[in-house]
């Protein structure tokens, strides 16, 4: 893979931004303010890094985009949607058009591989029937085809990445966000992993990866949000 | 790097052209749809325990309870069958007449199977506990009396019988139909019924709030996997009723071992009751505890109970969870 691959929005702005935050501040009870007047948006079928030191508030920036934390102050719009007050079976709605990689994976332990990745289609009660050819598809192509039926204290570091990887694909969401996906793999499997991450792009998904992997960062030529002491910064195309 | 195929998107046509036989083989040993809240713990062991206990407490009540509700409708029954005319002995009167006049206004009345005078020897002998035996009862004046078996097919006409023989014999004869006995009996058995209820249900709401404790301390030992079932697009109903299914699995154990244990209990004592009046004891013991035979009706409630607290687990963990994630 060579340095330079343009990404970036394909669209212009009339289509509505999937993400917008207006001014939105964020704290923790009485604690500073993790976040101070963030104001961004993520274009549909754009593609952007978030990136910033350790403690520079990515992980709540992407707590407060999956709705599990509310603003202190300011305006958080997901899929064109405001969601102070919103109702829990908004909330699910919204989550469903949407992937999340956590940073520590999140695997449920007493379920397999292979139930792990068909969770978020099994909670939509669907028949398992109808989706094991996908989730079998997609486990062979994580690298994982021999693993499906293993439980995840058993699986190595880079192969929960990948189960936790491909959970966040298997329901082709809008919008992807992940959480350092790539800090438990080799070089090799992180840029075949990006390669996945663009692929899903180019197919239409907005995609958010937070990072501090330069390396990774500059394969790609996109869009990085820098937050740094609580602030964003937008940086490239 | 080779050429990318998108795995998500190959994958929904190939689910779409997928006829069962080119789906891809999976391992045979591939778990699906295991339950989403994990189930083996200590803590589910002990909750099971403690249904299995007081399932098992409430149907030995429940059972108790009927026992004596039965036994006292067959007393009933028994007793409600018969009335008893009395003659007392009037001055000047000849009391063989009476009772025979009587008598013969008995049989005569409607929905009396039969009639049976106690002789003279008779009613003494029946004041025999009271007075002693041996002694001389001639000068007594000992009433005399006459037992009517009632037909069962028909309700007698005894108010028109006790007008009957008051005007025939007036001061003379009486006629009990043993209300007040049947009505103490029958208060007896209401309250044995309403006792045996009222533990029912405090045990069933005792398992209630051992469900609400257990399910709360399970949401908060299982937070994890509530939150990635929330992330991962699982609603609030979805959630409740994986927990509500892991709860009623564990109710329906518990209240299957208690509903058995009573099950077996009362059929061993019925067995045991059965042995013991075989023995010189017998009588004795049947007469006070009955016949210890519960029946089909309470072998039945002993099952109803069973499953009532599983249903009970089932509801009071699905509004447990409902109101934690609320």
């Amino acid at each position: 893979m060579s340095a330079g691959m343009k990404t970036g929005s394909l669209l212009s702005g009339a289509e509505e931004p999937v993400v917008r935050f207006e001014s939105v501040g964020m704290r923790y009870g009485l604690g500073p303010e993790v976040l101070s007047d963030v104001s961004f948006e993520i274009a549909p079928h754009s593609f952007q890094f978030l990136t910033g030191p350790s403690g520079a508030g990515k992980t709540t920036l992407l707590r407060l985009i999956l709705l599990s934390v509310r603003p202190t102050r300011g305006i958080v719009s997901v899929f064109g949607r405001e969601v102070s007050g919103i109702s829990n079976d908004a909330l699910t709605g919204l989550r469903r058009r949407m992937g999340v990689v956590f940073q520590d994976f999140r695997l449920l332990d007493h379920l397999t591989t292979y139930e792990n990745v068909a969770l978020p289609l099994r909670v939509q009660e669907r028949a398992e029937a109808s989706y094991r050819a996908e989730v079998v598809e997609l486990l062979r192509w994580v690298g994982l085809g021999e693993r499906m039926h293993v439980l995840p204290p058993l699986l190595s570091g880079g192969e929960k990445q990948r189960a936790a990887i491909a959970r966040a694909l298997i329901a082709r969401p809008e919008l992807l966000l992940a959480d350092e996906p790539t800090g438990n793999v080799d070089p090799s499997l992180a840029r075949r992993l990006l390669r996945l991450f663009m692929e899903l792009n180019r197919l239409g998904t907005s995609v958010v990866i937070a990072t501090h992997d330069y390396g990774l960062m500059d394969l790609v030529e996109a869009r990085r949000m820098v937050l740094a002491d609580g602030r964003l910064r937008v940086e490239g195309p | 790097m080779t050429e990318l195929r998108s795995p998500a998107r190959s994958g929904a046509t190939a689910a779409k052209a997928a006829a069962p036989a080119s789906e891809p083989p999976l391992p045979a040993n591939l778990r699906r749809n295991a339950p989403l809240v994990p189930t083996d713990s200590a803590a589910s062991r002990a909750l099971a325990a403690v249904i299995a206990i007081l399932t098992f407490l409430a149907a030995l009540c429940a059972g108790a309870a009927e026992i004596a509700v039965s036994s006292a409708s067959q007393w009933q029954g028994s007793v409600a069958q018969e009335v008893t005319v009395q003659i007392r002995p009037g001055a000047g009167r000849d009391i063989e007449a009476d009772v025979k006049r009587a008598e013969s206004l008995a049989r005569a009345a409607p929905g009396i199977a039969g009639a049976r005078i106690f002789s003279k020897a008779e009613s003494e002998r029946l004041l025999e506990p009271w007075l002693g035996s041996g002694l001389d009862m001639s000068d007594l004046p000992v009433p005399r009396l006459i037992a009517l078996t009632l037909t069962s097919d028909r309700s007698p006409d005894l108010a028109g019988l006790r007008t009957a023989l008051t005007e025939a014999l007036p001061g003379v004869a009486s006629l009990d139909d043993h209300a007040l006995w049947l009505q103490r009996l029958s208060t007896m058995a209401n309250t044995f019924a309403g006792i045996g209820i009222g533990i029912v249900l405090l045990v069933l709401f005792a398992t209630g709030l051992a469900v609400v404790f257990a399910t709360r301390g399970a949401m908060a030992g299982n937070r994890e996997v509530v939150e990635v079932l929330h992330f991962v697009g699982a609603d609030d109903d979805y959630i409740a009723k994986a927990f509500q299914s892991r709860f009623f699995r564990l109710g329906l154990r518990g209240g299957a071992l208690g509903a058995g244990a009573a099950l077996l209990t009362c059929a061993l004592a019925g067995l045991f009751a059965r042995m013991v009046r075989s023995g010189p004891a017998g009588d004795e013991i049947e007469a006070l505890f009955g016949t210890f035979q519960i029946g089909w009706r309470g072998y039945a409630m002993i099952v109803l109970i069973g499953v009532i607290a599983s249903l009970v687990t089932a509801a009071v963990s699905r509004f447990t969870v409902r109101r934690f994630l609320r």
